[in-house]
Parts: C-alpha cells; structure tokens; sequence
C-alpha cells in the first residue's frame, strides 16, 4: 500500500473487478487467484477463454493459472524486483515504452531508465532464473497490449522488498500508459474482507480515516473539534513495533478486536512472551482464539452475520451486511462493545444504530462522503464518492494521478534477508489454500471445507524428495532458525525445486513459528514468502 | 420489427426471440436456457411457432429476423411443450414429497402451468445410485433432467472444468470425468451447479430437511472471507442458519458466483465453540472466568485508567481488524485517538 501510494498517491485497487474480464492482457504477479480470490480468479479464467486476454503469469510456483497462461515466468522466490526491472529493461531498449504518457503525465523517468540499463534479460535470467528468452516475449507482450492490468497478491508484499515490488508493478504499469484507463491499472487484491475498509477508517498509526494525516495540524483540529477531544500528532507504532515494545515493557495494555496475532504473526514464540509481559490484554473475537486463550478479558462479539454494518471491498466498493440471526449468548457487534467502553471512560459514544456511525463517517472521511445506506441499498458505490449526487469512481486517476505526477522509482534488487545454506538448504514460502482462510478458526469449524482439507501439507519437489528422503503422505519435520513444526509431505510438481510451500491455517502445525520476522522496511510487512529451512523425516 | 402474439417490437440484430418476447413480458418457459452461457436449445420446452418456418423453433437460439411473426401459445406450442415435460417427468424419479426442490424446482412449476395431470408414458427412471460421497454437494441424476446448465455453469461461468455429459443415448449422463463421485474429482465445490439446477438433481446437501423453502427468511449482505466482497443470500429458519446462495441479480461485483468458503463456510456462526460471555482472568496465574459485561468494562476501565495515568497514553495500544466493519474500525481507532489519547493503532493487513 505505502509503495502504491509513493507512485500514484493512493494505495488502493486502481480498477475495478469487472475490467478484468474485458481488459487485453493481465499481468498477475504474486497471486494464487484461483484459490485466494476464487470469483476473481473465474473472472480471469473467462478473461483468457472467453474474451482472448493474454496471461502472464509471474509466479515461483505452478499454481492453476499456469495453466491459462500465455507466459509463465517463473522466478526464484524474492527475485521480483530485478523481473520487472529486467521487463522495463526490454520494453526501453525496444523502444516501446508509452513516450507521450511518460512526458506528461509523469516524473522520474530518467532515473529509472538509468536504473533499468544493467538488468539486462541475461544478467537477470542470472538472478532470477527466468530464461532471457521468456522476459523479452513477456516485456513485449505487455509493452504492445493496448490495456493491461497488474493484479498482485502477498506474493509480492510479503517480503523485506516488499515496498520496491510494488513500487516496480507500478514503474511497469506508467511505463507503458496503463493507470488512469478501463481495463488496466495495479490492482492489489485484498485477502481479507475488510482490509481496504479499516485502513480507509484510520485503523493504522499515521493516518486518520481517509489517510488524513495525524502530523498535519489543520487534519487534527478537524477531528479535534469533531470529535470533542485533543489528539496526538505523534506517529503510533505498527502490529510488530506494538509486540516488540510490549517486550521492551514500553506497552504496558494491548486491547485487540477481531485479529490472531499469536497465529498470523511472524515468530510466533516470540510474541508469546512478549503478551505475557503485559499488564493487560483485552482479546475481542467470536471464538476463544489462540490470542485469546492469553487474555486478561475476553469479549464476546457477534459476528458478520448477526450484525449490521458496512465492509469496503478490493475494489474500494462500501456494500452492506445486514444481520441475518441473534449473536449467541450474551454476544454484542463490536461496535455496541467499543461505545460501551468509551462511555464508561467517560467518553460517550451514544450511537443507537451502525447507520448513525456511518452518517459520522461520511462527515469526516470526504472519500465516503456522498454514501449512504440508502445509496448502497441495491449495489455497493466505489470511492472516491464526494458528494452524494456522484456515481462512485471505477477507475482512478483518470486525467491526472492522486498526487498530480506519477512518480518512478528507480529500484535496485536486494536479495531476500535469508537465503538457503548448507545447514538450512531450502527456501520456505507460506501462504492459504483454497479450502481454508487465514488462521482457520472460521473455516476449521466449517464441515464442509475441512473435509476436503483436513489437515496442513507440505508441499515438495519430487526431485527434493528424493534429495532429503521423503515419501507422499509422510510426517516430516521442517526446521529453521527459529522452531520446528512437524506435518504430512505432499509431493507435487506446484513447488519448485529448492522450495517447500506450507499453509498458515493450522494451529498445530503453526508454520509462523518458522517464519523469519525481518521486515520490509516502509511497509513493515514481514518476509513470509522466503525464509530458509531444512527438511527430514519425522 | 417483428411480431409476436400480435405484438410489435422492435429488436436488434442477433437478439433471440426468447429475449425479445421477455422484453415485452411475453413469458416462454425455458429449462436448459441460462443467463450468461451458451444457447443450446436443449431441452425444446421453449418452442414457439414462427410463420413460414418449417417447424416449431426453439426460441433461446432462433434470432430475431425482420418482419419474422411470431406465436407462443397455440395449440402446436402447448402440445409440443407438454410432450417434452411429460417425457421428462416420466424418465426420472421425481417425488416432490422428498425433495429438497419442492416448492422452487423448474420442472414442478412448468408441469403445472401447462395442466398437466400425469404423464401420459410409464415412469422408468433410471435408477442411478446417489452421489453421497461429500458433505457439501449432494446429487440425485435419477431428477437430473439433462439440461446442461450445470455443465455450462461449471466450464463458462466458473471455468472449473470439472462437469460434462459422458455415455450416449439414453445411458448419458452428467458428471465429473471417469464417472467419479464428486469428492474424488477435481471438483473445488463452488457449488455453482446446484445453484443453476433448475431441478432436485444437484443440492445443498446441509441443507436437506433444515427446512422448505417457502419457510427460509433470505437475508442479503456481503461475504466474510476475502477482499472482493461478494453478494450473497442468507437464509435462515427459526433463527438457525440453514444454507447460502448467490444471486444473479446483485450484479456486481460477483455476479451471483461464490467459492467454496462462501457457499460452505459458514458453519462457524452457529458452531458450539462460540463465545457467549464475557471471561475474566482476575489474577494473571488464574483461569479465565465467566463474568458480566458490566464486571468485564469495569475490569477493563479500570486497569486502563491506571496504565494511562501511571505511564501514559502511549504505553497502551489497540488491534482494529480487517475482519470488522468500517463502523466498527472507525469507532475502534475513534476510541483509542480520542479517548486513550495515543496513535498506537493498527490491524493485520500487512500479515
């Protein structure tokens, strides 16, 4: 998000779902669309059958895609960066780059040109593994498609590079005029349902809602006076800044809704220790979670189902839920339980309805000012929408970019923090499979999506097994610097040789105790899809 | 222009007869016809009478030509109509009293809008064993009726793949490859085949006997699992949850398509595990302990203050969630700015 913001102005989803299908070429990077996106990844898929939209796949992994793919390019694992260099790299040197577009509608080219000249197609085959011959049919078809999109995933965040990856998906796209028309664009696909919507709420430490930022004065005596209250202009700490100062015994309370940090969070043994230092941790959620099992006070909430409200979709669409049945027990929606804590702080949040908390919303977030429940009754409205007579906007910056210019970024490749050596000779990548969702205490309980994946595999190389002795439905142990987890071995061609692929989804074979915590240093996101490891029979 | 049932309309090139009769509100029954796929003319129960055509045509694949009359329900319509349906009916088993179709199946609804009393043929069906092989799709071909929309479902709307005819002539029938039970296919449970079934050969197996449809309470709102959001139907009996749809008409940005999750993972909400009461460890070495909401906000008021006060603002933090409304998010991070007084405010969607 923060590199997508440093290029266009805005982190969000640049287009909309439904070009996909009708756009001339996709560029997915990162993304196992089919099994983390599925009605995104059948759009695709008709993409390519029915309507001749070309597919490139970037990917170290054969995921289904593959299979509909033009071309594939298959890289090493936290290579990214020097692919897309290597294509921009192509697209110059052949000279078919969008020259008019550049001149007027962005800055930074110069350094990127200059950036871009060492990474040849044979210096970054050297790098990546991607053969020369595949990057330059790949640069072409991308540079000579009239529209393209970039949709991408975690394969591309989730790593110390993290920020340079997209900052170089959105060096491709401006390369050649994709932002700001139908059917192109960088469109980062969300992994859960509400991401877009609680970072456009504020739910980070800079921004306010709508990335109002807390350092700028005029924004914080707007929701001073708003909200009747003196705010801080000092930056807050990120999710794995909190959990290091807990450690530190700087953060003393830690009040958590809706989230499993003791799952989703690199090192997990770690983290352990450090909520255990704390004076208090209040743990809010509809199941007694792993994080939860480690809280002072447990709350009961309702879940999407038994509640009213609002969820921003990838495509920054507002879309109601509407309660369908009772919360259990004496279970409360969040909200209720947030209002009737500030209330006792001496804090009244009076609201009688999630609808009066909206109409609140849409007076200090101006993206959301023109929406309404009574305009996204039918169908959800895109932001921006500033007034309430706007139909919502499909596709951004269409005559001009969010921050005027849009900017390039000249982007060398840093290799991944921990690479394969001899003690730890393979590389682990981490990530969902279609049949489950993050850390699996909803679909866990689900019947139906357990039987059809009841337990965490570990995907191998043939090759790879035959190297370290395994079998097809074998317990083997994976080790890294950090821990050890044990699960059954599934051999398949889908990895790549040299690289094991685990789920997250499992508690009891809780890959993130494996996982490398370093990150990337402006997003802060951690480097899930790399760390090394080796591999045995249990 | 053209003419249908003494009508004129005007239509455009390449459009069916089929959708320019529904323009006007003419109703033609269709079964093998489907939004969004391939016209085949299947299953022949839209026929229409054209004049100067040399026989009856199938209106969803006939397109409209200038000057081209059209009639819908003369007596050779009705009559070719009614054969077809009494054929289908009476070469399956299709018993209304079990099935989970009754009271919304296509075929029960085009039987009696044509009056008809029983078919006119011996009822042979062909006596398929059931496909019981999962917890999610359950088939019955013995109510299949051949129409191919799920097939068409399967390999034009969801690209899965998985779904063809296989044998010939009477012995053909529709499933996954080698004949397979679907839990041995490479089916990926989108549940879009029994969501296009015009009839009782492909349902919601969870949903057998949880109640009729014209007892479910259909709620619509927004998918939990992932970033794009889909519109869905919930539907609800007694206050239990008993099954999940999509729906066509909600347009974007699904389109009435789910995935596994949607359609088959919701479980969770009415799972025993839930949380029901507040819990509260009062001593850090002690286990936690039911308590009310008023004992839960007094702990919790409590131990903030003093931490504000003893090291401030800064020393407390707050997790808002990707999973939680903007309502929700935007009162979480209201709470801890404006109330607790720090920026120390973030959720998982960097994880």
């Amino acid at each position: 998000m923060a590199g997508l913001a440093a290029s266009f102005g805005s982190g969000a989803m640049t287009n909309s779902i439904d070009e996909l299908e009708y756009t001339d070429l996709i560029l997915a990077a990162g993304t196992n669309t089919t099994e983390n996106h599925p009605v995104i990844g059948m759009k695709v898929k008709r993409a390519v059958k029915q309507h001749g939209t070309k597919l490139i796949v970037i990917d170290p992994r054969g995921i289904d895609l593959v299979k509909y793919a033009d071309i594939w390019l298959c890289q090493k694992p936290g290579t990214d960066v020097a692919v897309f260099n290597g294509l921009m790299n192509v697209i110059i040197a052949e000279g078919l780059h969008a020259k008019g577009y550049i001149a007027e509608r962005t800055e930074g080219f110069d350094a990127l040109k200059t950036a871009v000249t060492k990474y040849t197609p044979e210096y970054v085959e050297k790098i990546s593994g991607v053969s020369a011959e595949d990057l330059k049919k790949a640069a072409r078809l991308y540079a000579k498609a009239n529209k393209a999109s970039i949709i991408y995933a975690m394969g591309i965040t989730q790593h110390i590079s993290g920020t340079d990856n997209v900052k170089s998906t959105a060096n491709l796209a401006m390369l050649c005029g994709n932002i700001g028309i139908e059917g192109g664009g960088v469109n980062p696909l969300r992994g859960q349902n509400n991401v877009q919507g609680a970072c456009d709420m504020g739910g980070l430490p800079d921004v306010f809602p709508a990335y109002q930022q807390v350092a700028n004065e005029d924004a914080r005596k707007k929701f001073e006076t708003a909200w009747g209250a003196t705010l801080s202009g000092k930056h807050g700490l990120t999710i794995v800044e909190i959990m290091n100062a807990a450690g530190r015994g700087d953060i003393k309370a830690i009040y958590i809704m809706g989230e499993n940090p003791l799952i989703s969070d690199p090192d997990l043994h770690h983290i352990k220790k450090e909520l255990q230092k704390l004076d208090l941790l209040v743990v809010q959620d509809i199941f007694l979670t792993e994080t939860a099992e480690f809280a002072d006070v447990v709350l009961p909430s309702a879940s999407f189902a038994e509640k009213d409200g609002t969820f921003t979709n990838t495509e920054r669409r507002v879309q109601r839920i509407r309660k369908v049945v009772n919360a259990p027990g004496e279970a409360k929606p969040d909200w209720e339980i947030i209002a009737g804590i500030s209330t006792k702080m001496g804090y009244p949040m009076n609201y009688s309805s999630a609808k009066e908390i909206f109409e609140e919303i849409a007076k200090v977030t101006p993206s959301y000012a023109g929406i309404s429940y009574e305009r996204i009754e039918k169908e959800g409205i895109q932001w921006p929408c500033p007034t309430p007579e706007h139909q919502g906007t499909k596709f951004l910056h269409k005559e001009k970019f969010s921050r005027g210019l849009g900017l390039f970024h000249a982007i060398e490749y840093i290799p991944p923090a921990e690479l394969p050596d001899k003690e730890y000779p393979l590389i682990l990548s981490t990530g969902r499979v279609l049949y489950h969702y993050h850390t699996g205490t909803m679909t866990r309980r689900a019947v139906g999506p357990s039987e059809r994946c009841p337990e965490s595999l570990i995907e191998i190389h043939p090759d790879d097994a035959v190297k370290f002795g395994v079998n097809d439905g074998q317990m083997v142990k994976v080790t890294s610097r950090r821990g050890t987890v044990e699960a059954k071995a599934q051999i398949t061609q889908k990895s790549p040789q040299g690289t094991i692929f685990m789920n997250f989804h499992f508690a009891e074979a809780a890959v993130n105790l494996l996982t490398n915590p370093v990150l990337d240093p402006i997003g802060k996101i951690p480097e899930y899809k790399v760390c090394a490891v080796k591999l045995e029979a249990a | 222009m053209i003419t249908i049932d003494g009508q004129e309309v005007s239509a455009n090139p390449g459009q069916t007869i089929l959708d320019c009769a529904r323009s006007i509100g003419i109703f033609i029954p269709t079964l093998c016809h489907y939004k969004n796929t391939t016209n085949v003319g299947a299953c022949r129960v839209c026929v229409v009478e054209v004049e100067n055509a040399r026989s009856l045509v199938a209106s969803c694949c006939m397109p409209v030509s200038p000057n081209m009359v059209v009639r819908t329900n003369t007596p050779a319509v009705r009559d070719a109509q009614k054969l077809i349906v009494e054929l289908l009916w009476s070469s399956g088993d299709h018993n209304c009293l079990t099935c989970e179709q009754n009271g919304q199946c296509e075929l029960q609804n085009l039987v009696y809008w044509l009056k008809i009393d029983k078919p006119r043929f011996n009822i042979e069906p062909p006596g398929y064993a059931p496909d019981n092989s999962n917890t999610m799709i359950q088939r019955d071909l013995n109510k299949c009726i051949l129409c191919g929309r799920c097939i068409r479902a399967c390999n034009e709307i969801q690209v899965n793949e998985v779904l063809d005819f296989s044998m010939r002539g009477s012995y053909v029938k529709v499933g996954p490859a080698f004949d397979e039970d679907y839990i041995n296919s490479s089916c990926v449970f989108c549940g879009e085949c029994l969501q296009v079934c015009p009839t009782g050969a492909i349902t919601c197996k969870q949903a057998k006997f949880a109640g009729r449809p014209w007892e479910l309470n259909k709620v619509r709102t927004t998918c939990t699992y992932c970033g794009v959001g889909c519109q869905m139907d919930v539907f609800a009996k007694d206050g239990q949850i008993v099954k999940v749809s999509g729906n066509p008409d909600y347009g974007q940005p699904n389109g009435g398509s789910l995935c596994v999750k949607g359609r088959f993972g919701m479980d969770f909400i009415q799972h025993p595990d839930r949380l029901k009461k507040p819990l509260i460890r009062y001593e850090k070495n002690e286990d936690l302990k039911e308590a009310s909401w008023d004992e839960a906000f007094t702990f919790i008021v409590d131990k903030l203050s003093s931490i504000k006060k003893k090291t401030g603002s800064d020393s407390i933090a707050g997790l808002s969630s990707a999973r939680c409304t903007n309502e929700e998010n935007y009162l979480f991070q209201k709470f801890i700015r404006a109330v607790i007084g720090t920026n120390n405010v973030d959720h998982c969607a960097r994880l």
